[in-house]
């Protein structure tokens, strides 16, 4: 196991960098991700995307505002 | 409590002086006592002297405090309501924008925030901005593009205080980070107008009274009143909202990137605390083996 790992990855100096450049970008793609949908969810009913449906509909259900 | 500090003081005295005892002559000695002594006195006498007269910059003068509200966006991690950005906008174009300029808010700004691309695009096609001059050089005009920013009332700002009896009502882009009090203080103005100005008082002709104003007089007269405008979502128009939502729409104009700042507080917090454990794992490391060394002395042995 430990040396399937040092031999595809921290072996070669090439491989290592790769590793490190994607997984980085992984990282980032992945809080970036879970962090927006924390604050969406969070913010509920502020949002723009809460109010463009409601503009598109021209505020007919006048119930639900807040 | 003085008199333990004292004794400490003098116990210090005493070891310092027995440390230094043959360099530091008496003289030496008595000169610093009177230069400390004088600082104290006259530091005493001039907090004194100070503490006699009355505050030349009153309350009033300052302008009264606004109240703390309870905004939807105050929290770290809280986005504005754009539901209410949409209705002060329409309060800022129906009531203020009759005053105030916003220059530096452009119509694309509005998209994505309070309106739709083709909602901004109608509204900067109301108004007409100037266009490259045609062949002979004449001066032309052409309807308002998304890029054009929102125009003001006024040509210049002598048209806007001849218009305001020599007041120049302030461009509301960064109003609300230009005052103290922010959101807060923008909402106790609006809605801070007693009926009349309290006894003795009295105001310069066509000044009206404002208790958060600095100074109390201000040129711009109270200007919301229930139902002036009509919401199109059907929240009612009263003082209180019209004023809560403009000061909400104006506390966007003066930070557009307000949302986008916090969801990247967010992460930025997410990941310097990571680093910071990582930092600290880090040293750890590498210092164990000198925390953990040990140092034996064995004597020689006769
Ligand atoms: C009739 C014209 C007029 C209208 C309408 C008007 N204002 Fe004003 N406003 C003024 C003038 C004039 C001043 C300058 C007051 C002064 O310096 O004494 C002013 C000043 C201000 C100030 C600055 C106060 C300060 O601390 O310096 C703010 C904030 C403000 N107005 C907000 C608004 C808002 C928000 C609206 C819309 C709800 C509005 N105004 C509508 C004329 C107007």
């Amino acid at each position: 196991m430990y040396t399937q790992i040092y031999n595809l990855i921290f072996k070669r100096n090439s491989t290592f960098v790769a590793t490190v450049f994607a997984s980085t970008f992984l990282f980032q793609v992945g809080l970036d991700e879970t962090v927006t949908s924390w604050y969406e969810a969070r913010n509920k009913g502020k949002l723009w995307s809460d109010l463009k449906p409601k503009i598109l509909a021209g505020f007919e259900s006048e119930e639900d505002d807040e | 409590m003085f008199s333990q500090f004292g004794s400490a003081l003098k116990h210090g005295a005493r070891s310092f002086s027995t440390a230094a005892k043959s360099d530091v002559s008496s003289n030496t000695k008595k000169i610093v006592n009177a230069a400390v002594a004088a600082t104290g006195l006259t530091a005493a006498f001039i907090l004194y002297q100070d503490s006699q007269t009355a505050q030349a910059m009153t309350a009033a003068e300052h302008g009264l405090h606004p109240p703390e509200f309870n905004w939807s966006h105050n929290g770290m991690f809280d986005t504005f309501d754009h539901a209410s950005i949409r209705r002060g906008f329409q309060v800022y174009r129906e009531v203020c924008a009759a005053c105030h300029s916003l220059d530096r808010i452009a119509w694309r700004n509005l998209v994505g925030v309070s309106h739709t691309n083709s909602e901004a695009k109608a509204m900067a096609e109301e108004f007409e901005y100037d266009d490259e001059p045609d062949d002979e050089g004449n001066p032309k005009k052409r309807p308002g593009k998304l890029a054009d920013y929102i125009p003001g009332p006024y040509a210049n700002e002598q048209a806007a205080r001849a218009a305001n009896q020599g007041a120049l009502p302030p461009d509301l882009s960064l109003i609300v980070k230009a005052r103290h009090g922010a959101a807060d203080y923008i909402f106790a103005l609006l809605t801070g107008y007693p009926d009349e100005p309290p006894a003795g008082v009295t105001l310069p002709v066509g000044a009206n009274y404002n208790p958060y104003f600095p100074g109390g007089s201000i040129a711009m007269g109270r200007v919301l009143f229930d139902d002036l405008v009509e919401y199109e979502d059907g929240t009612p128009a009263t003082t209180s909202q019209m004023a809560k939502d403009v000061s909400t729409f104006l506390n966007w104009t003066s930070e557009p990137e307000h949302d986008e700042r916090k969801r990247l507080g967010a992460k930025a917090l997410i990941v310097v605390t990571a680093l910071y454990f990582v930092s600290v794992y880090v040293k750890k490391f590498k210092w164990t083996t000198i925390k953990h060394r040990k140092i034996v002395y064995h004597p020689p042995k006769k």
